[in-house]
């Protein structure tokens, strides 16, 4: 083949790509996206500068797919913010709490100045060294001293120190009812099951009279794990016990567990009454609630949020309208009965600089926080978010204390769109459950393994529940025993 | 420099560079160039990092030197027999049911008269589905209750639903399905193409002798064909044996593992937990995997090398 002895085109043509690909190539690095520790300039830190520099603050919003009328919302309360703190520049972003994106964005360093964890994953993110220790600017905030201790302990270093702050959906793990399936089974909604046993006939009496399930349960993604563990705890169980010499000991073959086996076995294959898909997660089961096909089902207290949001939930939808959305205490039953709690905490980058930071204790003072606190901000959140037809007043656990939580209710009480009066089988009693954290110890890890055994009872009419469970607190021990 | 009359020849200076761009290296070389940056960067260089990080244990942040660790926990993980007999039996249903069809697909295609641009057409056209895609909608068509499309449809031929992707026992079968409806297509072209060099008179000779259609199959095209059924026999297992997409999204390995399959394991590795457990642990399963399948493909071409048609 003849070589080109005048390659002067070609080679430029060639030369033209190669540059335009290497500089593209460094355009897209991840360190460009990262401006915030660049463009602050500051050695000084602390509230004490009075000229503060410009700081750019990335932060999330909401998760991906939610109402466009939710972004607005969001939208307008980072108006507000800027209005107030004119030197940060608030940049936002979708986020879902996901190990696919979180450990990439972390290493990468495209991950947001302040993101929120799920309460189970703080420790280990602290030990790991992957959240920033905000002590000195947490302890700036004049209410540092009013937090629930037991919520801010969630996100406390070994060394005592503040890496993550309760944020916002600190739940307890109720049962969610359709309203309207009930009425069209002869039962009453405002008379929801109490105990297991009536749980049970209600959802039989649901897909006799409907067809429809009548209950549901997550099974997959550490969520069957979760839900289990929460059905452990109704039942007095326990699956983790922490020993006094700080090592923990698995106890998965408890008669709570078994029990809470037994029952969607009972559900599955004798009454048909459980909704048979063993990849349910968080989010598919919020979906096939929200589209009218389960009767029942357990989950956090505040997810009304994300079925208004973005699942759909709307006074007019095809599916489960917001009228027909009931909410009552999960069963709790026996001694040592408790509802599992968990929250979602508010964690600033490790990467962030003192400018940084400062700028991501006030964002999550304000957005985070303050509703709680102060009328004034109160109500300027809620009638953002009313303007909106975003839901307002869904009831959580207090992340301060139960009379500050009730005193902000009443600030915004002419906004609050939730149907509460469809509520009281939760609100009533919330403040009197026994509430048990989730175990600290592998929690993620052991969730997924008992995912198994729920997969397998509600695939396998001759599942043998001791052994899975066996199975699975071995497995559980030698993960407890080398972490 | 002098020279006998053509006895020996000019002594060649030496190269230079400039001899080099003058014969076209330097623009060989960055035409090339893009190639290499692109294969380097997203290709070579994860592989590399994937062999360093083996002997590592890491979460991205933090990271130490672990040396064999990772192998030897790998090696000791309860579900690692329970991945390695799913991947097998995926593979061993894979060869059952999705190797013959596409062959079956092709030479029946090869004796159509008419629209044979059709048949092709058809063929083909779930490989251009997104995988994605083609998984939610066979989902949907998988549906256990009796209202699902597939139940519904068995029920017109009198047969009970089914439970698909909600049973240990059928969930395996109902993943090589679709995995054979959306790859076949690909095979099928091939095949046709391979088909079109088998000579004629072979199977004039074969009319001649008597041969009815499966003798012919059997004697002229089978051997004819093959050298790119051998290849496509091991690409068929090393593809199989990586399978991900389908239990990830039809069943997330479940119900109770039974679709966990090697490489869902080393995705779990890696990200199931939360956090990004255990990069470590998965690049290591991968290194174990990649050389397995090294050390299979060079003895079965050894094996093969006599049947080949090279």
């Amino acid at each position: 083949m003849r070589s080109l002895t005048k390659p002067t085109t070609a080679v430029l043509a060639a030369s033209a790509v190669a540059i335009g690909l290497l500089s593209a190539c460094s355009g897209a690095s991840p360190e460009a996206p990262e401006t915030s520790p660049d463009d602050t300039t500051s050695t000084t830190d602390e509230a004490t500068s009075d000229t503060p520099q410009d700081v750019t603050l990335r932060v999330v919003s909401l998760l991906p797919g939610s109402d466009q009328a939710a972004f607005d919302a969001f939208d307008e309360r980072v108006t507000q913010f800027e209005a107030l703190y004119p030197h940060i520049d608030v940049e936002a972003e979708e986020y879902e709490w996901k190990a696919t994106t979180f450990a990439a964005q972390l290493a990468g360093g495209t991950l947001p100045d302040v993101y929120e964890i799920p309460f189970t994953d703080a420790k280990t993110l602290i030990e790991n060294g992957q959240l920033a220790d905000v002590d000195a600017q947490f302890h700036d905030l004049p209410y540092s001293g009013d937090f629930n201790e037991a919520l801010l302990e969630a996100g406390k270093g070994p060394d005592g120190h503040v890496y993550a702050i309760p944020a916002k959906s600190i739940y307890g793990v109720a049962l969610h009812y359709n309203r309207a399936l009930f009425d069209a089974a002869g039962l009453d909604p405002d008379d929801p099951p109490t105990t297991w046993a009536e749980v049970r006939s209600a959802a039989k009496q649901i897909k006799d009279a409907t067809g429809v399930a009548g209950y549901a349960q997550m099974a997959a993604d550490n969520t069957g794990g979760w839900q289990l563990t929460s059905a452990t705890y109704t039942r007095g169980g326990r699956t983790q016990v922490a020993e006094a010499d700080g090592t923990y000991t698995a106890t998965l073959t408890n008669p709570g567990t078994k029990a809470a086996l037994e029952f969607l076995k009972a559900l599955r294959w004798e009454d048909d009454s459980l909704y048979a898909d063993a990849t349910l997660n968080w989010g598919t089961v919020n979906e096939k609630f929200a589209a009218g096909q389960i009767g029942m089902y357990t989950s956090g207290s505040d997810v009304y949020t994300a079925l208004a949001e973005s699942f759909g939930v709307t006074p007019d939808s095809s599916g489960l309208k917001v009228a027909d959305y009931g909410l009552t205490a999960i069963p709790n039953e026996g001694a040592d009965s408790g509802v599992l709690v968990g929250g979602t905490l508010a964690a600033v980058n490790i990467r962030a600089d003192d400018a940084v930071k400062d700028a991501a204790i006030k964002w999550i003072d304000f957005f985070y926080l303050q509703p709680h606190l102060d009328e004034g901000p109160a109500v300027e959140n809620a009638q953002v978010r009313f303007d909106n037809g975003q839901p307002v007043g869904t009831p959580v656990l207090p992340i301060f204390s139960r009379e500050q939580y009730e005193t902000s209710l009443g600030w915004i009480e002419q906004f609050i769109n939730v149907p509460l009066e469809n509520m009281t089988g939760y609100t009533d009693v919330m403040f009197d459950q026994p509430v048990v954290g989730e175990p600290s110890a592998s929690t993620q890890e052991i969730y997924a393994l008992l995912d198994v055994p729920v997969q397998a009872v509600m695939t396998d009419q001759n599942a043998d529940i001791d052994a899975l469970l066996e199975q699975a607190q071995t497995q559980a021990q030698s993960l407890l025993d080398e972490g | 420099m002098t020279t006998d009359q053509g006895l020996v020849p000019t002594r060649r200076r030496r190269r230079t560079p400039v001899d080099w761009i003058r014969e076209g290296g330097l623009s060989t070389l960055l035409f090339a160039l893009p190639l290499i940056v692109i294969f380097g960067v997203f290709s070579w260089l994860p592989i590399g990092r994937a062999l360093i990080m083996s002997f590592q244990e890491t979460n991205l942040v933090v990271t130490s030197w672990v040396g064999l660790d990772n192998f030897r926990s790998v090696l000791a993980d309860p579900n690692l027999p329970t991945a390695l007999r799913n991947t097998g039996y995926f593979a061993l249903l894979a060869l059952i049911f999705g190797y013959p069809i596409p062959l079956v697909g092709a030479v029946l295609m090869s004796e159509v008269r008419r629209m044979k641009g059709v048949y092709s057409v058809l063929a083909y056209l779930p490989v251009v589905v997104p995988p994605v895609v083609a998984v939610l909608l066979w989902k949907f068509l998988y549906d256990p209750r009796p209202e699902g499309v597939f139940n519904q449809m068995l029920g017109w031929v009198g047969l009970g639903p089914m439970p698909w992707l909600q049973s240990a026992t059928w969930a395996m079968p109902s993943l090589v399905i679709e995995a054979t409806w959306a790859a076949a297509g690909g095979t099928v072209i091939i095949y046709l193409a391979a088909l079109l060099g088998v000579p004629p008179e072979l199977y004039d000779a074969a009319e001649v002798d008597g041969a009815s259609i499966w003798r012919k199959v059997w004697h002229v095209t089978l051997p004819q064909l093959r050298g790119v059924l051998l290849i496509t026999f091991i690409l068929q297992i090393i593809g199989t044996a990586q399978v991900f997409l389908e239990p990830y999204l039809f069943t997330g390995g479940g119900p109770a593992n039974a679709t966990l399959t090697i490489l869902l394991l080393i995705y779990r590795y890696a990200f199931g937990q939360s956090l990004g457990a255990d990069y470590g642990e998965a690049t290591a399963l991968s290194l174990l995997l990649a050389i397995f399948l090294a050390v299979m493909s060079l003895v079965y071409f050894r094996l093969t090398r006599a049947w080949s048609s090279s």
